[in-house]
Order: C-alpha cells, then structure tokens, then sequence
C-alpha cells in the first residue's frame, strides 16, 4: 500500500523526465546553451532542464496524498530522480546508438551538454544526482513558508530574468553614463557574473522580503490618505508612466525602439480584437483582413508607385481607417446569426480571401500583386518625418493612447454592456431591448477601425507592403497575446503583446521554437491563470470563484463605491 | 380592458403542434395565471409573446398593437418584459450590470456620444446608476450590486432576474414559474411581492405555475392549457372543481386530491 504514495511521484517523474528527454531532442537544450545565464556557471540550456526537474518536484509535492514532510520530500526527490534518470537514459541510449537519423539533433555536442563534459559514466551519476537534489530541493520549497517561497521565486527568477534578458539590458545600461557601471559589473559578454549574480539575489531577496513584511502596512497607509492624497498619487504614478513612455526610445536605443514599434502595432490590434473577441464575445479569426485593408488603402493612396492617388499620411489615414469599417460591417453582415465555431470558420475564410485578393494577379494593377506596393510616403508633421524607428514609435504610442481611451469609454457604457450581454447570452439580451444587428455590425466595424489603423502605420513604416506579409499568422498572433494576458483587458493586451511579440524578438534563441513556446504557453496558461498574466476584474472573479464575495455582505457596499 | 389578446395563435415545430388554437384575453391589472401539465404548451405560449417564436397562424394584440412578426428588441419597447422557467441572468456579469441591461431600451447614449463623452452620456449614465440601485433595493438586492450573478444564491437570482425585468419598465410582465425550487415561506414572500408589483406599480402579470397554492393564491383569472389547447378557463375555484384540469393533472378518479390544495 506504500505504493500507493510514490505512484504520483512516479507518474509526474516520467512525464517530466519524457519533457526533458523530447526537449534535448529537438535540439532546444542545445540552442538555448548558446547563451548563459551565470557566465561559465550555468548555462539557458542547463537552467531550463533544470526547471523541468524541480516543476516536477514542486508537482509532485503538490500531489503526495499524505501530509507529513517526510513523505513529500521523499516524493518530490523521487520524481526529480526519475528526470535525470530518463535524461540519463538518453545519454546512454545515444551513446550505443547512433540516433542522428531519426532525431537530427542527437549531436555529440548534446550528450557533452548533458553530461557536463564528464563523459557518459560520471555524466550518468551526475545527472541522477541533480535531479534527486533538484527534486528535494522543489519539495523543501514547497514546505517553506509563503514568504520564503516568494523570497526565493522573486530573487532566483530575477537572476534568470536578466540572464535571458541580458540583450536588452546591456545596451541600455551602456547608454546612460552612470549606469554602464552596472554593465561591467553585473555582466560579462555571456551572462551574468557571479557577483553580479549573488547581489542580484541578495537585492532582490531584500525588497521583496521588506515588501512583503511592510507591504501591508504601506498599502493600508496609502488607502488611509484623504481623496485629495490618493488623486494627488494617482496624478503623480499616471504622469510618471506617461514619463516613461515618453522617454523609451530614449533609454532603449535603435534596435529596442525597433522591437517597441512591432509590440506597439500588436497592441493596437489587440486592443481592437479585445472588442470583437473580449467585449461582444464574436470569434475572429480573419482579424489580419482589415490589418490588410488598412496598409493597402495608405499604400494605393499615398505611393506614387501606383500613381493613381498622392496624398499625404494623413490625408489616407482617415480613409484607411473608414474602408476598415466598411469591411467590418461587410464581414459582418453574412455572419449575423452565426455563433461559435461557425463564425470562427467563417471569419477565418473571410482573412484568406483578403490575403489571396491583394496577391491576385487579377488586382495587380490596383493591388500591385506578388510584388507589393512600395515607395510609401512616411508621415510628415510640419517639418518633422517620423523615418526613424524612434518617431513612429511615437506615432503608435499616440494611436495606442487613443484607442485605449476609445476602449475604455466603451466598455463601461451602455454599448459595452450591451456587447457583454451578447457574449453571455444573446436572445436575452434581443428581448430586454439589445439590437442584435446594430450592436454585432459596431463590434466588427470598431475592431476593424483600430486594425486598420495599425495596418496604414505598419505600411508607412515599412514604406512597401507585401501580400505574404497578410497571413493567417498574425490573427492567431493576437488572438494568443489576447488569451496570454487577459481576455477582455486593456493592461492584459499589453502584457500580452510584450511578452508573446516583444520577447521572441529579443531572445533569438527562441526564433526556431516559436510556435511550441507559443503552444506551451498557452497551455501552461489555461491550467495556471486561464484569466490571463493581467485580467480584467470580472475574468478574475470569474474564473477563480469568488467565494469570499458570496459570503461578505458586509464588505460589499463598500467594494461598490470603490469600482470605477 | 384587455391589454393582451391572443387569436387563434397556432405554433407548429414540424408535426407537433406546441400551442393549438388558442383565444386568450389578459386583462389590464390584473393577475393571470396558465398551468397545465409539463409540455402544455405554456413556455411555448411566451416566446410567441416576446417574439421568440414566430405563431404560424393566428394573432397576438397587445394594447392593439400587433406583436406578430415583430423582433424580441421591438417588443419589449412597448412595454413586456419575461423572466425565465430556468433562471438565464448574464452569469458573468454583476448584479448592478445585469440590471443595467435591463435598463438598455430606455438609455440612449450611441456610439459617438460615449466615445467623446458628451454631457447628455454622463448624465444618462449616472441616472441610469441610481435607477439601478433603486431597483435593486426594490427586489431586496441592496449591496449585493457587486456580486457576479452567478454566485448569487437562488433566491436572489430569481429575484435579481425579475429586477432586470422591471428594468424594462413593463406593463406586461411575464412570469415564467417564479417560486420553482422555493420553500414555502419563501414562496409566500413571493407571492407577497407579485401582488406588491400589480398593487404599486401597475404592472399586468401573466404567471405560468405549478404551485397550486401561488395560483389559487394571487390570481384573478386561471387558463389551463393540456397539449396546446386551452381546456378551461375561470376563477381559480371553477378551475378546482373542473373535472377535465383534474384529469390533466392527475388522470382519472383523483378527484380527492385537488381539494387539499
């Protein structure tokens, strides 16, 4: 009956052992050991079997059916045992067998990688080892009390934050004077030092312990500051952010304004499927279809290539944006009674008609074809161009601006309401007095607005627009970083755009496993936080069960004086 | 005054015919009650009213108006509101949301007015805010604005959706059984508060029921539908000694039974 216990254990060690195993096949290990996080100490590669093995030892603590730490200790060691244990069963597998012909990456740099360079022997204890002790380790971790869990999570995940980031960090340090001392210091051309790492750790390891320990009183004591005290601080923090947003391109230089401008455009389509997919709950999954429409028109209008029309950016803006609406009232209008699936389909065909329109050779005289338009015009303000990747960054982040005010004076009016109400439940919502027809056709043409919007900046941006740029790809894009941080929230399609566009941009590494990242994170997502990394409030209750609002009556009526 | 008339109102799905041929007249104030065995025809008989259905013959009239061939957002502008046999609120939505849909037929902010945040929109809204937490006070809601309707407890869900009815301002309200899964003192409570609804704020009340005690209770007037055809009609204590509602109920020689309700 002992088994019984360990069968957890075991059974989350195989999968995470397998994980591991699939991931040195398919040649990740290798390519993320190209890059290290503490320099000569351990690498990416290294660090991410690593966290597949105390993941697993964290689960299987998670899972021990019995409560004493004894047991969960022996369970999360077991489970970390048997990662290394299939890792090291690869080792020796590859070592007997050539299995570069079925897996291209079962190199000999990777059994090297695997073994610490110690040859297959000492490879194979080493590996056990450090699984049994990554395991434990996850387990002890489990046992620790939660501020010592959030101690370690912050401080330790830092060391990897900057590792991974150590791209973005480096050159901006290097740009401001005081600053670049940090550079020397904390890394070297791969990777933190160990100094620079250790200091990280004891920083890090301060603030969030005082935080947590004082957290609690400054949050009350900001609560306790009269109105005129909480705006003045609201004022201070917004101008602040406003501030930095400003400033960006600044700190970042060339390559990350570059990096900003890409996020910046998904933002904008984000917030724009926010509405359709977030607010009235209407599956789009041809969004790129009006990105498109929106570089073609500022294309055809403004590039004396085509010749047929020369007006400047901002004379095609507007039209841009209005042929984006009239294609989401033409989109819409077929699509009316369909739910679900269907419309998803639906959608899906109306985005590859548009694509395979503007390739058409049939258009190619309007629509330029295979070839494209080229020659777009950037925008001029006065005497200034926005050429650079800096000035158009500042072109989006004024269309961001914009679109999130439309946004959130949208979703708390009457329009808004109505949008949710279709979402929850659209024959209720028809009989207490909702225009089905009305209230689709605006959800469609207003998300299409703000992707048109996005797709004339991209085309001035990149001067020349392509068809083969107009793909699938970029709805599923969205509707991910949608997903990732938070359906139906602002700050979420945010944080959703920075971390599923920003930072495969900036981590090279991840280039080639794009879409399994992409894939593993959104499963990881649906199981972790299914609201999103920032939710929207309602999603958050929704999704993990307000049970306190049930029971408190007392604490709501204030809580209603408090939303905003 | 009939402020509801049906004629001849026929709904066929196919070869069942759900709502056969029938003649009803809903006077103004009222409290009228339809019972009739599970599959009678009732539920059906709503949704040809809000314009869920569409009747293939006959006709419903509602102050003259025909309501045939019109939309469930054109009908509830001239004044019927329902609630629903199996509760159907926004679940994700709060309480003081759910409400202000309610309120939906009768604000008029569009579009561009909220987007540039014209005064007219402002005011609307705050006034449509304060209509709400009135409502909700109403139907014994008060605080509980914040709270997702699907975690509300039963009772006040029922109660939240006639309040997201009453938003509507109806005339005609159509209650589609109410006290379904209520105790009896519950059940008494609202009992209290339909009459409450007909006494203060004039409202007409249609009511489907399957408690005997609620429809002898507070109706005026009892149509008892079996199959889709009306088979009596009166006072609830004709109804009660009606052999035919009797045998619908209960088959044949339980004559005994309807005397205890």
């Amino acid at each position: 009956m002992n088994k019984s216990i360990w069968q957890n254990g075991i059974k989350i060690g195989l999968i995470g052992g397998v994980s591991a195993v699939l991931l040195a096949l398919i040649g990740m290990v290798e390519a993320f050991s190209q890059r290290d996080i503490i320099s000569n100490v351990i690498s990416m590669g290294h660090t991410l079997l690593l966290l597949v093995a105390v993941f697993m030892g964290y689960l299987a603590a998670k899972r021990t059916t019995r409560t004493e730490p004894l047991w969960i200790l022996v369970n999360s060691l077991i489970s970390g045992l048997i990662v290394g244990g299939l890792v090291a069963l690869l080792v020796i597998v590859g070592s007997l067998i050539n299995l570069r012909k079925v897996f291209i990456y079962a190199m000999p740099i990777l059994y090297e990688l695997l073994t610490f360079k110690q040859g297959t022997q000492i490879g194979i204890f080493l590996l056990l080892g450090a699984g049994a002790l990554s395991g434990t380790l996850a387990g002890l971790f489990f046992l620790s009390p939660q501020i010592i869990r959030r101690v370690l999570i912050a401080s330790l995940g830092s060391i990897v934050v900057a590792g991974v980031l150590q791209d973005l960090l480096r050159p901006t340090f290097s740009r401001w004077g005081p600053l670049a001392i940090i550079n020397e210091w904390l890394f070297t051309s791969n990777g933190l030092t160990v100094y620079g790492a250790i200091a990280l750790f004891i920083l890090i390891a301060a603030i969030i312990y005082f935080w947590a320990r004082k957290g609690g009183a400054v949050r009350t004591g900001l609560h306790r500051l009269p109105p005129a005290g909480q705006r003045a601080l609201k004022v201070t923090s917004l101008l602040l952010l406003f501030f930095i947003l400003f400033a960006l391109p600044q700190i970042l230089g060339l390559f990350l304004s570059e990096v900003l401008t890409i996020v910046g455009l998904y933002v904008l389509l984000g917030l724009g499927l926010n509405i359709v997919v977030g607010y009235a709950g209407l599956l789009d999954l041809g969004y790129v279809a009006f990105f498109a429409i929106g570089a073609y028109t500022m294309a055809v209008l403004t590039s004396p290539e085509l010749g047929f029309f020369s007006l400047s950016f901002w004379g095609a803006l507007p039209v841009a944006i209005f042929m984006g609406v009239i294609s989401g009232v033409i989109l819409g209008v077929p699509v009316l009674k369909m739910r679900g699936d269907y419309l998803a389909i639906a959608t899906l065909g109306f985005g590859e008609i548009i694509r395979i329109l503007v390739l058409s050779d049939f258009l190619r005289p309007w629509l330029g074809g295979a070839q494209g338009i080229g020659k777009i015009p950037k925008a001029h303000i006065g005497g200034i161009e926005f050429g650079t990747p800096q000035s158009i960054y500042y072109l989006i982040l004024a269309g961001c601006f914009l679109v999130a005010f439309i946004s959130v004076r949208l979703r708390d009016s009457r329009l808004g309401r109505a949008w949710m109400a279709v979402r929850e439940d659209e024959d209720v919502a028809q009989a207490l007095g909702v225009n089905l027809v009305a209230t689709k056709l605006l959800a469609f043409a207003t998300g299409a607005a703000f992707s048109a919007l996005s797709g004339a900046i991209f085309a001035s941006k990149l001067s020349s627009v392509y068809p083969h740029s107009f793909n699938v790809m970029i709805s599923i894009n969205v509707i991910c970083l949608i997903i990732v941080g938070g359906m139906g929230s602002i700050p979420g399609v945010i944080v959703g755009s920075i971390a599923l566009v920003g930072l495969p941009e900036l981590l090279r590494e991840f280039a080639e496993y794009r879409l399994l990242v992409y894939g593993a994170a959104l499963v990881a997502m649906m199981l972790l936080k299914p609201e999103g990394l920032w939710p929207s409030e309602i999603r958050r209750r929704e999704l993990h069960g307000e049970v306190s609002a049930g029971s408190e009556p007392e604490s709501s009526a204030s809580n209603e004086s408090s939303r905003s | 005054m009939a402020i509801l008339t049906a004629d001849k109102t026929t709904k066929r799905f196919g070869g069942l015919v759900a709502v056969d041929d029938l003649d009803l007249e809903i006077q103004e104030n009222s409290i009228h009650s339809v019972i009739g065995p599970n599959g009678a025809g009732k539920t059906t008989f709503f949704n040809c009213v809000t314009g869920f259905y569409r009747p293939e013959v006959g006709e419903i009239r509602f102050n003259s108006h025909s309501l045939v061939g019109l939309l469930p957002d054109q009908i509830v502008r001239l004044g019927i509101a329902r609630t629903y046999q199996n509760i159907r609120l926004f679940p994700n939505l709060t309480a003081m949301e759910n409400i202000l849909v309610g309120l939906h037929s009768h604000l008029k902010s569009g579009f561009f007015g909220i987007v540039l945040e014209l005064p007219a929109t402002r005011n609307e809204e705050k006034m449509a805010t304060e209509e709400a937490r009135r409502l909700l006070r109403f139907v014994n809601l008060a605080g509980k604005g914040d709270f997702l309707a699907k975690n509300l407890p039963y009772g006040d869900q029922r109660r939240l959706e006639i309040g997201r009815a009453l938003a509507a301002r109806p005339k005609l309200l159509l209650l589609d059984e109410p006290t379904a899964g209520m105790n009896p003192r519950e059940t008494q409570e609202m009992m209290d508060f339909i009459q409450h609804l007909r006494d203060e704020l004039s409202i007409t009340i249609l009511l489907i029921e399957h408690q005997m005690r609620v429809v002898m209770g507070i109706s005026e007037t009892v149509t008892v539908l079996d199959y889709g055809k009306k088979i009596a009609e009166g006072t609830p204590v004709e109804i009660q000694k009606n052999p035919k509602v009797i045998e619908a109920y209960l088959g044949r020689g339980s004559a005994a039974e309807m005397h205890r309700a």
